[in-house]
């Protein structure tokens, strides 16, 4: 129960505040208006519109973003020889903050999808790649010596006992990374967009539309806590063996 | 024809010579407790056994299956009881014996429980089930109860004594506990010095007694009965 005090407490402030009259509405729409707001984008299509085409952005860049830490944390993580070779570039391109590639992405890539996806992915590839590379590190080195001992195959001891050592990291990772994808799918909608939740955003700004930009928040805000939640539910499902203290 | 013959065994770690030439046979069915002081290289020549370290020179001869336990359970916390006891099997013979080991193991009741479910005691009876899963012609023992308390200690050793008389597997047994040794051992073999050699070597029942392989270890007992009398200041003395 306790969790609900606070936000009933700020909708009931907010809602007293527009209706007294003390928070002009071009300043914050009232919770009237930005329900009815929502309901006219999604009796429109423009909800679902937008709505999907953030999803589609996000999920793009994550799924791409995946394939990649997978291929160069495996690397990195097992092969001392990729260690030296790749990990330093790695770890300096991770030094850059992110939203720095963007003026270069647009102008390699221009404004359209390849671009927005293309900075999903840098956003939500560094806490997987990372996150893989300490997990492989992290493997107890007792459990690979029973797989040795039974005379595992290396393929055999990295499908038995190296992937599932490492999953509970890895998820950690994934799930850092997809809300890193769409912190960054926000950057990449207010530069340029056409449609997404990042385009009713400026909409908003540019018609001074105070409803359709808090339409705009609180639909991430709940993607964000729907995807982060999908995540936990697969770390539970997945890696519920762990021996730590639930966070 | 021998459990396991090893000759001229030579391992350094570094400038560390841990052995210089060991030799040391185990007769088929024999069980050998090995002692020595901690970092003697006792646990080194149960991991060479064992193919986790490669030998500087020497041989070493086995013939059959391997089965190892180690001082922790070393169970894959990602699968339950039945599963990790199951992980060595390669052939349906051989899955078809894990129900068998969970029963001798006294853990059929906990099969599908995972690790993080077990106590020490359990965890380290479903390790010495995945152990004989392949039916070993050789079991390495590495301290398997030194992370137990004195209670669980006392049962699984029971239960290994048991084990090691039903399947009639030889077995090497590292420990630094003399108990241990003349529990479950045929053969009390004593590691000492630098590069470890053969200080002792008996027969239990024989000559292996607790008193001669404590001097072997060079372990001197102090009974309170042969504190000699002390001299206090006044030249008082006291006698127990």
């Amino acid at each position: 129960m306790a969790r609900f005090i606070v936000p009933l407490a700020l909708l009931a402030g907010w809602w007293a505040a527009s209706a007294s009259g003390f928070i002009k509405s071009y300043q914050l729409a009232s919770p009237r208006d930005v329900v009815r707001e929502l309901l006219d984008l999604a009796q429109s299509g423009l909800l679902w519109r937008d709505l999907g085409a953030s999803v589609e952005r996000v999920a793009l860049g994550f799924a791409i973003a995946l394939l990649c830490a997978l291929v160069l944390g495996s690397l990195v993580g097992g092969s001392r020889f990729a260690e030296r070779a790749l990990d330093p570039t790695l770890q300096g391109i991770r030094a850059v903050p992110s939203l720095a590639w963007v003026p270069l992405i647009l102008l390699w890539l221009g404004i359209g999808e390849t671009a927005k996806i293309t900075l999903v992915a840098i956003g939500a590839f560094f806490p997987i790649y990372v996150a893989l590379v300490s997990g492989i590190r992290g493997v107890d080195r007792k459990l690979v010596e029973v797989g040795t001992i039974f005379g595992l195959s290396r393929f055999a001891l990295i499908a038995r006992v190296l992937v599932p050592a490492t999953l509970p990291q890895l998820l950690v990772g994934a799930r850092i990374g997809l809300t890193q994808a769409w912190l960054f799918l926000v950057a990449a909608e207010l530069l340029a967009a056409t449609n997404g939740l990042g385009f009713l955003l400026t909409d908003g700004q540019q018609t001074s539309r105070t409803d359709e930009i808090l339409v705009a928040i609180l639909l991430f805000a709940a993607c964000g806590k729907l995807s982060e939640s999908a995540m936990r539910l697969l770390e539970k499902r997945l890696v519920g063996w762990t021996d730590t203290v639930p966070a | 024809m021998s459990a396991a013959r090893i000759r001229g065994l030579r391992k350094a770690y570094g400038a560390h010579l841990v052995f210089d030439g060991l030799d040391l046979d185990l007769a088929r069915g024999e069980r050998v407790a090995i002692l020595g002081a901690s970092g003697c290289g006792k646990s080194t020549l149960l991991r060479c056994i064992a193919g986790l370290e490669r030998a500087d020179a020497g041989t070493i001869a086995t013939s059959g299956e391997i089965g190892v336990v180690f001082q922790e359970p070393r169970l894959f916390p990602w699968l339950d009881v039945e599963r990790n006891v199951a992980f060595p099997a390669r052939s349906d013979a051989e899955r078809a014996r894990v129900a068998n080991v969970l029963a001798l193991v006294g853990l059929a009741h906990a099969a599908k429980r995972i690790p993080k479910e077990l106590s020490g005691g359990m965890a380290q009876r479903a390790a010495l089930a995945r152990a004989l899963v392949r039916d070993p012609a050789l079991l390495l023992l590495d301290e398997p109860f030194a992370a137990l308390d004195a209670l669980r200690r006392i049962e699984l050793r029971a239960a290994v004594r048991e084990i090691l008389e039903f399947t009639r597997a030889s077995a090497i047994l590292v420990t630094h506990d003399v108990d241990d040794a003349l529990a479950l051992a045929d053969r009390v073999v004593v590691l000492a010095g630098t590069p470890a050699e053969i200080a002792f070597t008996a027969q239990v029942g024989e000559t292996a007694t607790r008193g001669a392989i404590l001097d072997a270890l060079g372990v001197v007992e102090v009974r309170s009965r042969s504190v000699p009398a002390r001299s206090g200041r006044h030249g008082a003395s006291y006698t127990s």
